[in-house]
């Protein structure tokens, strides 16, 4: 049975960072890689191979993932496995702003990356990027669970080189959170008001 | 008397329970310590015929994938003349269902006329879905679907817009992940080259 | 350019006693079925469901004739679909005016049109005449425009058809994003600002609660709360959101709102080959795909005219079979994880679809996506190792596992008390609102569409349909239960009389055109009836594709069946539906 060692993808530099890793670092970091929490949010084809991947053939409780929280305040990650729809969008954005920090994102799946094969659908947000910020995307439609499990993999080896200092919670500026969008003759993304009003004019 | 349903449940969860350590024993006093997954255990426990655990650690261990697994395409090289097979023909341009290969036909830069290769060739992953049609229309056996399935990425930006470079696989990756599509292949092409010849 | 267009009669017999009771009202259509004049049309449907008895309206839809064309002057058409238990079928065409389309609504006559005509509604701009509540479903109120009108463009518009020619020969990647103005896949209308707008979409969705609320007529100030059971929540469904009428924990009224997955299958599905629809099928019921191909696969086969091999129509049906199996064990599984029984069932049915999509990821490529019907076959033969495997899990595994999973759950005495005697559909609320598959069976009617109108070679097995009386929830999961057994007597068959051939007729064509016409192919899916109306103007991509899902149909009983319950009882009653919220929403 072949053991090799998953491929993980680089880590680009400035996501490197430059910082001094403490000991305590090393042990806030190590603890969190054993206990990840999903949210549970399934959006569309992928959430079935979420479930999968929390299933009794690829064990998500090995990695300490068995919590599956409900509630967003609990929940540590948001696998954001499903075509994201604009009608589903201002849900999305409030799932996110109520997770408690530290939080991450995977964008699963080529719907979640892109709007996938779905990308020119009139009801489809090309990319949950567009909403919210992504951390580890994972292409294919769907991904296997162990490209799942790559991904969370890849999640934690971005975590060796963040430092509790860095961590958006300990920061003395209060987090508004991203703008809920609203459903309008379009989805409208209240960043975009400047350029929604400029097309008007043109 | 009232509960005896619920107690047959439990027998089936208990049953279960008691099954999965009997397995590993039995698999134990087979195989050995430390491995669970030995190369004459997977088959069995991986199967039907599979009683206890049914966990695949990954990273750890891997399951076999099948040959006709489809993940995203590649590109094949062939050795004898050490570019791709690609003639540039298009069709799975035309036939890709969320239209997600683009391809530059080349083109002499004496004569202007097209050339019989493409110039630059680009599979969007993040738009593919996967569905293998490329590689089943694809009348040169140029494109193929490949098995690696670990390429998660940090940024969206420059990273699954695949060029001609990062799709190039060399003929003997196909050999090796598609035995039998490659055994047909090389028999057709023999059977070609004869007729050919004739 | 004229295509020559065949013409399939009517039952002669049943336009003559339309013409004797009806005079002038009714009309053959150019390709299928009867066109009704609009101010007749609920008369002759309450005539059509009361005396020749086609209690079962199956599908409606749209189709947009922006014309005029040598075939069709410009109009919108409301197309029915009826069906006759004892066997028969009719089409109905109602022409609307293409700048102003109003067509009665047939909600009285059959409450199954409900949603379709909801849904008709939203598409294409066609207003149906007294309908109790014409709003819009996949979309929210106040979205621009009436998406699958074939002059309205998305943001994303590239070309009307596939292959787009910006692909090839001189096909340098552009993003999709860089063609907008905006950057996103987002358009406005021209004098559309958003300063000083408000957000309206939710209030259309809310207010029909409170006005049942206040309608509650009680002397005494009792308090009747809506509440949300929002798009995200833990019972095993993806996005499908519910709006709740309560009185104190007893539902008054229950309403489900859909489209936050709705991905335009339909639109695309213009947009896309014949052939290209395939995989975009797959996504559809995304637990099943192997049997969303077989509907498609089935529908374009009639206008084609091609005929199947049998060792193909034998692995059409192993695979279908298998699919069921594997469909009904979730299902079970999920309803497990919905009452309560946190995982434990759950995994004991994954684990018996794992292996299945073992076999799957063997022959077709793919666990999930299988995209492995083509028109005229399938696309590739049986490995080796596939009989092998699939004979072990259909002769030994299975039925054991699945006698082991029926003695877990169906004599547990919290199973029970949770699930006789509660969401009780009658039969003929069964079948006034539409509902097929388990759902209908499980009321006492046995209707099975592989039993009533035959597809492929299910006559030649031998089986049994799997009805049950009670219509509960106890009876649904006793119908799924032994359609599971059914599936496997059919597949025991089937592995054993597997013949050896070719598995295509024909070559394979990557672009194919279908000869002009129209079709409406359904099959006997998991969860219902899979229905695909299609027409085809003669060229290598569809006019109109229109899905008929079993999910979105039966959705439509779930404010019937969950009134007076307790909350607690909403996941349970959902999960005994058995919908997959990329079918409801397309």
């Amino acid at each position: 049975m072949p053991t090799q060692k998953p491929r993980l993808p680089e880590l680009p530099p400035e996501l490197q960072g430059t910082v001094h890793i403490m000991p305590w670092d090393r042990l806030y970091n190590w603890s969190r890689k054993r206990s990840l929490w999903p949210l549970f949010s399934g959006l569309g084809c992928c959430a079935i191979e979420t479930i999968c991947a929390a299933a009794a053939r690829f064990d998500q409780a090995r990695f300490g993932m068995d919590v599956v929280c409900p509630a967003p305040r609990q929940a540590d990650l948001m696998i954001v496995s499903g075509t994201v729809t604009k009608k589903m969008a201002p849900q999305v954005v409030r799932l996110y702003n109520q997770m408690a920090e530290p939080k991450y994102v995977i964008a699963m799946g080529a719907c979640a990356i892109s709007g996938g094969p779905f990308k020119e659908g009139y009801n489809v947000v090309s990319g949950v990027d567009k909403l919210i910020p992504v951390d580890v995307y994972v292409p294919g439609c769907p991904p296997r669970p162990e490209a799942l499990y790559n991904a969370f993999l890849a999640l934690h080896a971005r975590w060796d080189r963040e430092t509790i200092r860095s961590l958006r919670w300990y920061q003395k500026d209060e987090d508004e959170g991203i703008p809920v969008p609203a459903l309008g003759p379009d989805l409208v993304d209240w960043r975009l008001t400047d350029k929604i009003a400029t097309l008007g004019e043109k | 008397m009232y509960g005896l349903g619920i107690l047959k449940s439990l027998s089936v969860t208990m049953g279960r329970f008691v099954m999965t350590y009997v397995d590993d024993l039995k698999w134990f006093l087979k195989g050995g310590f430390g491995k669970r997954y030995s190369p004459v255990a997977l088959p069995v426990r991986q199967s039907p015929k599979g009683r206890g655990v049914f966990t695949v650690q990954y990273p750890k261990e891997r399951l076999p994938l099948p040959e006709n697994y489809r993940v995203f395409p590649f590109q094949v090289i062939d050795p004898k003349t050490g570019e791709a097979r690609c003639t540039a023909c298009g069709i799975c341009a035309r036939v890709c269902p969320p239209q997600c290969i683009w391809i530059v036909r080349a083109t002499d830069p004496e004569t202007g006329k097209p050339k019989r290769e493409p110039a630059e060739f680009y599979v969007d992953v993040a738009i593919c879905m996967s569905c293998g049609f490329c590689a089943e229309f694809c009348p040169f056996d140029a494109i193929k679907m490949d098995h690696d399935y670990e390429v998660a990425a940090y940024k969206r930006d420059g990273e699954f817009l695949w060029n001609l470079e990062r799709l190039a696989k060399p003929l003997a990756y196909h050999a090796e992940i598609h035995p039998t599509d490659y055994m047909a292949e090389q028999t057709a092409r023999g059977r070609k080259a004869v007729r050919e010849k004739k | 350019m004229a295509e020559e267009i065949q013409i399939s009669p009517p039952t002669a017999e049943l336009l003559s006693i339309l013409e004797e009771r009806f005079p002038g009202a009714a009309q053959p259509a150019e390709c299928e079925g009867v066109v009704i004049a609009p101010d007749r049309l609920v008369e002759i449907a309450t005539f059509l469901r009361d005396e020749p008895g086609y209690v079962y309206l199956s599908c409606v839809t749209g189709v947009d004739y922006p014309g005029p064309t040598a075939r069709f002057p410009a109009r919108f058409e409301a197309v029915h679909h009826l069906f006759r238990f004892q066997g028969g079928s009719l089409t109905l065409h109602v022409h609307a005016d293409r700048d102003d389309p109003v067509v009665p609504s047939l909600v009285s006559v059959w409450p199954s049109a409900n949603v379709q005509e909801r849904e008709a509604w939203d598409m294409m701009g066609i207003r149906f005449e007294a309908h109790p509540d014409l709003r819009r479903i996949l979309l929210w109120e106040g979205f621009a425009g009436h998406p699958l009108r074939k002059d309205w463009q998305e943001p994303y518009y590239e070309a009307d058809h596939k292959p787009f020619p910006s692909r090839y020969p001189m096909g340098r990647p552009v993003p999709a994003e860089e063609r907008t103005l905006l950057g996103r896949n987002l358009q406005y209308p021209p004098d559309w600002s958003p300063a000083g707008w408000k957000l309206q979409a939710e209030v259309p969705v809310y207010a029909p609660m409170d006005e049942r609320a206040a309608e509650g007529g009680r002397p005494m100030h009792t308090d009747q709360v809506v509440i949300n059971v929002g798009p995200q929540h833990l019972s095993a469904h993806s996005a499908l959101g519910i709006v709740a009428c309560l009185d104190g924990e007893t539902i008054q009224r229950l309403e489900p709102v859909l489209g936050y997955l709705h991905r335009s299958h339909e639109k695309i599905g213009e947009r896309n080959t014949w052939l290209a629809n395939m995989p975009f099928t797959d996504r559809l019921d995304y637990m099943c795909s192997m049997s969303n191909n077989f509907g498609y696969a089935v529908a374009v086969e009639k206008l084609l005219g091609v005929e199947v091999p049998e060792r193909a129509e034998y692995i059409r049906v192993i695979m279908a079979e298998l699919t069921r199996v594997m469909n009904h064990l979730i299902s079970i599984g999920f309803f497990t994880n919905d009452i309560g029984v946190y995982l434990t069932a759950m995994l004991y049915a994954l684990e018996e679809r794992e292996l299945i999509i073992d076999l799957f990821e063997m022959a077709s490529g793919s666990r999930m996506m299988c995209n492995y019907f083509r028109f005229g076959g399938v696309a590739r033969d049986l490995p080796e190792g596939f009989l092998p495997l699939a004979k072990e899990l259909v002769y030994e595994r299975l039925p054991r596992r699945v006698d082991e999973l029926e003695r877990f759950l169906m004599d547990n005495e919290v199973f029970r008390a949770r699930s006789i005697g509660v969401g009780v559909l009658p039969a003929d609320v069964a079948v006034a609102y539409g509902c097929t598959g388990p759902l209908l069976r499980a009321s006492g009617v046995p209707y099975d569409i592989r039993r009533a109108e035959p597809y492929s070679i299910y006559d030649e097995f031998d089986w049994d349909v799997a009805v049950r009386d009670g219509g509960d929830i106890y009876a649904r999961f006793a119908v799924r239960f032994e359609e599971i057994r059914q599936s496997l007597r059919i597949l025991r068959q089937a592995l054993e009389r597997l013949p050896d051939g070719p598995i295509q007729a024909g070559k394979k064509q990557p672009i194919v055109k279908v000869p002009a016409g129209e079709v409406y192919g359904r099959v006997e899916s998991p969860k219902g009836e899979l229905g695909f109306y299609l027409v085809s103007d003669g060229g290598p991509n569809p006019y109109r594709y229109h899905i008929r899902t079993p999910s979105f149909v039966n959705l439509g009983v779930i404010g019937e069946l969950c009134r007076g319950h307790l909350v607690a009882d909403v996941a349970p009653i959902l999960a005994s539906i058995d919908i997959a919220v990329g079918e409801v929403d397309r």
